[in-house]
């Protein structure tokens, strides 16, 4: 076996001081094997050295809450012994290397993480970001990653309902694709990940190990430079295909009572999954890798441990079942075998060729990892805009014209038409709203989904930001009429060696905190993708909150299309006109200043909560949050998706037109509710005001020239296709 | 009316066709393997469900049309019993040569889910006589390999023999189908191919119903 030298240690990006404490807890040098198993373990992507202690200090429980972060996926109880299971997770390097195998594998893992829960995926939606369009790789990677996210959703036969497409010249060299599943499972048959028991069966299920992989944790754990392309060959090769009928298969042994622990194997496979069982369990385990189905000859232990091929699942049996699971595998016509048993040594152990290669703790590898406190500077938040800051005059029109048609407000339909939305026949509310909403099947129930962060206000001020994030899932969530259940975050940030992207982190952490205390939204589960940075230029910081909520009567639900003309236009909520870090100051005016906008917690629980009883009681069926581009961009969607204009009498200019304060919602209502509806408002202590008219097919507004819905509709429309046709 | 559905590795719209069966019937629909030999000999109705068969590897519906299940299949076709290909279902059929023609990659080369405008070209049909001939129907696709195409005289050959079910409405197709084909009848009028998806749009709180009148066609028709 080659030896380990200094040079092999820092290739496998472990530091002298963590390279000691192998030492120290081997009680010798690890070889080559237990150097890379120690390497992936202990890699930012999977230990979350830089942000654990961060990460304790966020809210995880709640009355709702039946499993939290640590396992594959949170669990949230949404009644009648029903679950909502779901994680989101990044792909982002893999993504920008090879933007099709890339995204298409981030979705295939992170279904895995919900179905080895023993939950149905019943939805996707996902979070990207991309460089500016005019960045020569711009276009390639946009049409990769979104070929790759339809091929392999669209495979599974799992609709994806939403999600965030955003550009911005910070990710030119670091695309993100965050990924996120939605599962449903009785609350009584949900499967856990901790082995217990000694000379239990450890049984490998789905595709057979290749080289492919090798190494993608730890490349997930390092900053890019321009010789990242040759990473290639790290990233992984999905089949979708094997990865439907892994589901049905495993559905298919969750119903027996077959199983004791099942975890999928995601990043640094055989290794994290046989390490995290054995360590939840208390048990040891003990892998014969000559057992495991293999895709190719003259695979060596190292390979295998650090393989990180698709669509497999590590499962513990209760003794004398594996018959039955065999059976239940082969009819779906996928490998099985029995690798390895537990044991009561809580230690690793592999074998290859008859001889032990690897001989570890398992609570050494998952637990006793490095935990750093890294220093941080909390840098000063972005001084608020001066006067003068924009030109008061601009014609109100094109500007409104120019910031619909704009690549961060335009339709997203380009991308949505390539993702099956329709399967399952549950989608109640496709993309394109403010929540995407699928039916809990066969119940009147529905859960709502959403995912959001904007980073220009993170990056501004990160506290703010993280808080912002949360606050805007949460209104999104309650404008459909959902109310919000729980969090999954995907943090991504630059490289946390440096103490101001460590800064923007920790703030946004307690942002983030702060919000889902104030808002009962606890954080279930979750993913860290830090090292987003190539050549030493980091991304914004994009902390993306995904919600998920519940509407107990879905056929209670508002969209934001006007749907009559003649109803009453409300305003909830308070219009300061803040411009600051707004879409129209950075569009209209080329200026990425001021400050992020604040949000005020209490404001925006009392608003949402008063917007949704209306909802819930029936009173409403058209809502839309107020956030990118302000009150009259969200007047504008709900023209141009009901196809029906308006006529406002108010605000007026343009900081109240098109400023981002939070905490806002539009609906509309007959005229002859109103009344009692501001009333109630006020009453609640809700700002509530009546700002126009629906009807028509014009957009009126006071100091704008008249504006034809459909036009608008035709340059919202277009920019994407157009761009995307361009080459 | 007894209805099955055919579930190949990697279907993904059987649960979705066997929900609007028995929404429609009454009654819920078999589920049979594709491994399995025989379907029940009692069956009026066989449906192909959409999906990605075999992942769709070599030509999509190429290997489903060798499963074991095919040749009983085509038995209860060449006998008269009804068989509706849906989506991947239809591409099965052709495969299969059940249905002539074939279904090619999209023309732009990408997946396209959308609900479409069709013209219901033929109501004489146990599939189609609940629509009006000439109606105009919303229903979804959801396919990246739903361009028809077939040579000249055999899709004269389908135009002259009305196996024309539904065309794409002017201005609507999606992939660059042959003449807007949107679905096709056999030469008995027994089997019917569609990229789009009925099943889909059985139920208001899903965006429409038209796709219920296929289903009440076949209620009417197989009872």
């Amino acid at each position: 076996m080659t030896e380990v030298t200094p040079e092999i240690v820092r290739e496998h990006g472990l530091s002298d001081e963590e390279y000691a404490n192998i030492k120290g807890l081997l009680g010798r040098d690890p070889n080559l094997v237990e150097l890379g198993v120690f390497s992936v373990m202990w890699s930012e992507h999977c230990s979350y050295k830089s942000t654990r202690a961060h990460l304790k200090r966020l809210p995880t429980t709640g009355p709702q809450v039946i499993q939290g972060p640590g396992e594959n996926a949170g669990v949230v109880d949404i009644g009648d012994g029903d679950a909502v299971v779901f994680k989101m997770e990044s792909h982002n390097h893999p993504s920008f290397i090879e933007p099709y195998q890339g995204a298409a594998t981030g979705v295939g893992g992170i279904m895995r993480d919900v179905f080895t829960m023993g939950a149905r995926p019943v939805a996707m939606i996902n979070a990207l970001r991309f460089g500016a369009p005019d960045h020569p790789k711009t276009r390639h990677l946009v049409s990769g990653v979104v070929a790759g996210i339809g091929g392999y959703g669209n495979c599974m036969g799992i609709p994806t309902v939403g999600g965030e497409v955003n550009f911005h010249a910070a990710y030119n060299g670091n695309i993100l694709v965050n990924a996120m599943c939605v599962g449903l499972a009785r609350q009584d048959k949900i499967f856990m990940s901790a082995a217990k028991g000694a000379g239990n069966a450890v049984v490998y299920i789905g595709s057979k190990t290749g080289r492919d992989g090798i190494h993608g944790a730890t490349m997930a754990s390092a900053e890019f430079d321009e010789d990242s392309e040759e990473k290639r060959p790290t990233v992984q090769v999905g089949d979708p295909f094997t990865e439907k009928l892994l589901l049905e298969a495993c559905l298919e042994l969750m119903e027996t009572d077959a199983i004791i622990a099942i975890q999928d194997m995601g990043a640094a496979g055989l290794t994290s999954s046989s390490a995290e069982m054995g360590s939840k369990g208390g048990s040891g385990i003990e892998l014969d890798l000559d057992k495991v189905p293999q895709r190719e000859a003259n695979m060596t232990a190292y390979d295998m441990m650090l393989s990180e091929s698709q669509e497999r699942m590590l499962a513990v049996l209760k003794p004398g079942r594996e018959d039955e699971a065999a059976r239940i595998f082969k009819k779906w016509e996928l490998d099985f075998a029995i690798v390895g048993v537990t044991t009561d040594t809580s230690r690793l152990i592999v074998k290859h060729h008859g001889e032990v290669v690897a001989d570890m703790p398992v609570h050494a590898l998952a637990e006793e990892g490095p935990v750093y406190e890294r220093d941080f500077v909390r840098r000063s938040p972005a001084a608020p805009l001066g006067p003068n800051a924009f030109d008061p005059q601009k014609p109100i029109a094109e500007s409104l014209r120019r910031l619909l048609a704009s690549p961060d407000l335009c339709s997203r339909r380009w991308v949505w038409e390539q993702y099956d939305t329709s399967v399952m026949t549950d989608t109640v509310q496709a993309p394109g709203g403010d929540a995407a909403v699928v039916r809990v099947h066969g119940t009147n129930k529905a859960l709502a989904i959403s995912c959001d962060v904007t980073p220009r206000y993170c990056r501004a001020d990160p506290l703010e930001g993280g808080k912002q994030a949360v606050a805007e899932c949460w209104r999104n969530l309650t404008a459909v009429g959902a109310t919000p259940l729980a969090v999954t975050d995907n943090l991504n940030f630059g490289n946390p060696e440096k103490p101001e992207t460590m800064g923007e982190i920790v703030s946004a952490i307690d942002g983030i905190g702060k919000a889902c205390r104030v808002l009962g939204f606890p954080i279930v589960s979750g993913n860290c993708s830090l090292y987003n940075e190539t050549n030493g230029e980091a991304i914004l910081p994009t902390p993306t909150i995904g919600g998920v909520g519940l509407l107990r009567n879905g056929a209670r639900m508002a969209t934001i299309a006007f749907k009559r003309s003649g109803d009453a236009i409300v305003l909830i909520g308070h219009t300061e006109g803040h411009l600051g870090q707004s879409l129209y100051l950075r569009e209209i005016e080329g200026r990425e200043e001021g400050s992020a906008p604040p949000v005020n917690l209490g404001t925006e629980k009392r608003n949402g909560d008063f917007v949704r009883s209306l909802i819930e009681a029936g009173r409403l069926d058209t809502v839309h949050d107020i956030s990118d581009g302000g009150l009259l961009v969200a007047v504008a969607e709900m023209c141009m998706a009901g196809g029906i204009g308006a006529k406002l009498d108010s605000p007026k200019g343009i900081a109240l037109l098109f400023g981002e304060d939070q905490g806002r919602y539009i609906f509309t209502a007959p005229p002859e509710v109103t009344k009692e509806m501001l009333r109630a408002a006020e009453a609640a202590d809700v700002q509530a005001q009546l700002i126009g008219a629906t009807g028509g097919s014009e957009l009126l507004v006071p100091g704008m020239e008249n504006t034809n819905v459909a036009t608008l509709k035709v340059e919202h429309e277009t920019w994407l296709p157009n761009y995307m046709r361009a080459s | 009316m007894k209805s099955a559905v055919v579930v190949f590795p990697d279907s993904n719209c059987d649960r979705d066709a066997a929900i609007a069966l028995e929404q429609t019937t009454g009654k819920k629909p078999v589920m049979v393997w594709h491994g399995d030999s025989q379907l029940p000999n009692d069956v009026s109705l066989i449906v192909l469900p959409g999906g990605f068969s075999y992942g769709d590897y070599l030509r999509s519906g190429a290997m489903a049309a060798h499963s074991r299940i095919m040749s009983d299949v085509k038995d209860k076709a060449d006998k008269g019993v009804a068989v509706l290909g849906i989506c991947n279902g239809f591409q099965v059929l052709t495969e299969a040569g059940l249905l002539p023609g074939v279904l090619i990659r999209n023309i732009n080369l990408k997946y396209v889910c959308r609900p479409v405008g069709l013209t219901v070209e033929e109501s004489q049909s146990s599939f189609t006589r609940s629509y009006r001939k000439g109606e105009v129907i919303r229903i979804p696709v959801a396919h990246g390999e739903g361009n028809y195409f077939a040579d000249d005289e055999t899709l004269d050959r389908l135009e002259s023999e009305n196996r024309i079910a539904f065309r794409y409405a002017e201005g609507e197709n999606p992939n660059g189908s042959a003449r807007n084909i949107a679905g096709i009848l056999s030469e008995k009028r027994n089997v019917l191919g569609m990229m789009p998806h009925p099943e889909r749009v059985c139920d208001p709180a899903l965006g429409g119903t038209d796709g219920h009148g296929l289903f009440q066609s076949l209620v009417e028709t197989l009872s």
